[in-house]
């Protein structure tokens, strides 16, 4: 039997683009820290359903778009 | 140890560097044609030809020379995929301060990597060949151009085939860098997401490809893949090009084969006397222990090690000098050379550097090995391209092969050489050089 799959997100930071406003690590702890100097430290895990919200809100309010979210494919 | 008796020196290097200074014509077309013989590369789509080509450099198993070790087979379909007319780009950049290979290369055989560079543009389509060398490379430009005039006047030339000078920095060689300088962007490396999507020159797609790899492009198109896996490993076949530096007679390039032990190459350099450690792969590599002169010189045992073949160097560190305070400079330049970019490269790598400076000054310091480490695991990894995994990996392995001097040097005790001159390479002057926007 295969292994039933579906779209799961995971969090990648642009290094290039962010600035260390470090928004994302205040919105999405589960997956973001920051390290001392203030970047994200980011876990690539891909987020579970109740955080899908909270990780799509840290995407679009990063002032410098630099939190992407990448769909992978994960087991159900 | 390998049986084979070639005398690998007339693969790519067929002329002596000191020769081809003295004699122009050393390089010239005539010798090289007299040498490898004639290559003729369709000037027009040719199906049957291009897949001659693609099998016998997919049967080579050649490994990309630029530090990456891609099979360059793979790179081809890639860029065949892309639907527009694609270019080919040398890349010759060199911006490693060991490494002297492309300007060897390109000084001695200039022909063997234009050779290869059409191979390539008439398998993947490609009507432009763009050739890289830094703009603190004059006399590599030279024979490039020169060689490139020569091809024209003896109508030889199948497709455009032009120079350009990027600022010689040592991130303008990474790819993605060298491709953004060709759009007419500073040149800076960029985040790729998905590496299998080919690098583009305004929509045409772009195959990049290292000057060694392209001269042995050349050489598999003239003499198959037989020939080539004559020599090396059956994982890392042929021949490769090495920079030999530190304590040796005849500091250099060298071709040997793959799969020679680490010991036969410093020796044919000349080594000298007593070691404290090899540098492998450049100053983004890593640090080895002298027992690994038995070592051999390719791919999988190097992996194993620790270390990789990066862009073909070797530091013979002598046992009079200071692995941490050689170190120390060399994070300390390869701060230097961050993009600047990316907030961990930019603030992670000034504070290993200065971390390392206070190390290799023997001023003993309370939790400073701790802080390396702590900050080299935090920093791996988070740049957008490998110039700081490339850091670290060089602090991480100091401090294991010097462990004991390091640990001395952290409790004021500094070991006798940290005041010995350095044996290393570093450009005289960085140019920050910048596209004047």
């Amino acid at each position: 039997m295969t292994t039933r799959q579906r779209v799961g997100l995971r969090v990648r930071v642009d290094p290039v683009a962010c600035d260390a406003y470090g928004y994302c690590a205040e919105l999405l702890p589960e997956r973001v820290s920051l390290d001392e100097w203030g970047y994200p430290i980011v876990d690539g895990t891909p987020v579970s359903s109740e955080l899908v919200a909270l990780a799509t809100r840290a995407a679009a309010e990063c002032p410098r778009r630099a939190v992407l979210l990448e769909q992978v494919m994960v087991a159900r | 140890m390998s049986a084979t008796t070639l005398d690998v020196n007339h693969r790519l290097l067929t002329v002596s560097p000191s020769d081809a200074s003295r004699d122009a014509s050393a390089s010239g077309l005539d010798d090289h044609v007299a040498t490898h013989g004639a290559l003729a590369v369709p000037a027009r789509d040719d199906p049957g030809w291009t897949a001659a080509i693609q099998r016998a450099v997919s049967e080579s198993g050649l490994l990309g020379r630029g530090g990456a070790g891609f099979p360059s087979a793979i790179k081809w379909d890639a860029v065949r995929r892309g639907g527009r007319r694609p270019m080919v780009v040398v890349n010759a950049m060199e911006g490693e301060p060991a490494s002297a290979k492309d300007k060897v290369l390109l000084g001695c055989s200039p022909h063997l990597v234009l050779d290869g560079a059409e191979v390539a543009a008439a398998v993947v389509g490609a009507s432009d060949i763009v050739v890289c060398v830094a703009d603190d490379a004059g006399s590599t430009a030279a024979s490039v151009q020169a060689a490139i005039a020569e091809r024209e006047r003896a109508g030889a030339a199948g497709r455009q085939i032009s120079v350009e000078r990027p600022p010689g920095r040592y991130v303008s060689g990474e790819e993605s860098a060298l491709v953004e300088w060709l759009n007419d962007r500073q040149a800076l490396p960029t985040l790729r997401i998905d590496k299998s999507v080919p690098l583009s020159i305004g929509r045409r797609p772009v195959l990049v490809h290292n000057a060694e790899t392209l001269s042995q492009v050349a050489l598999i198109a003239r003499h198959g893949p037989e020939w080539f896996r004559r020599l090396g490993t059956p994982e890392a076949p042929g021949s490769t090009l090495v920079t030999v530096t530190g304590a040796v007679r005849s500091p250099g390039v060298l071709e040997v084969e793959l799969g020679t032990p680490v010991g036969e190459i410093v020796s044919r350099a000349g080594f000298v006397g007593e070691l404290s450690g090899l540098l492998l792969g450049g100053y983004g590599g890593a640090w080895l222990d002298p027992s690994h002169l038995s070592t051999l010189y390719a791919p999988g045992p190097l992996r194993a090690a620790g270390a990789t073949l990066g862009v073909g160097i070797v530091v013979a560190l002598p046992a009079t000098s200071c692995g941490i305070a050689e170190t120390a400079r060399i994070v300390r330049y390869m701060a230097g050379e961050s993009a600047g970019q990316c907030g961990p490269c930019v603030f992670g790598l000034a504070a290993i550097a200065e971390d390392f400076e206070l190390l290799g000054s023997g001023r003993g310091v309370a939790g400073v090995l701790e802080r390396i480490e702590g900050r080299a695991a935090a920093v791996d990894g988070r740049g957008a391209c490998r110039h700081p995994d490339g850091v670290v990996r060089l602090a991480t392995t100091a401090l294991a092969v010097f462990a004991e001097d390091a640990r001395a040097h952290a409790q004021g005790r500094p070991c006798p050489g940290h005041r010995a001159p350095s044996v290393l390479t570093f450009p005289a002057a960085t140019v920050r050089g910048r596209r004047a926007s």
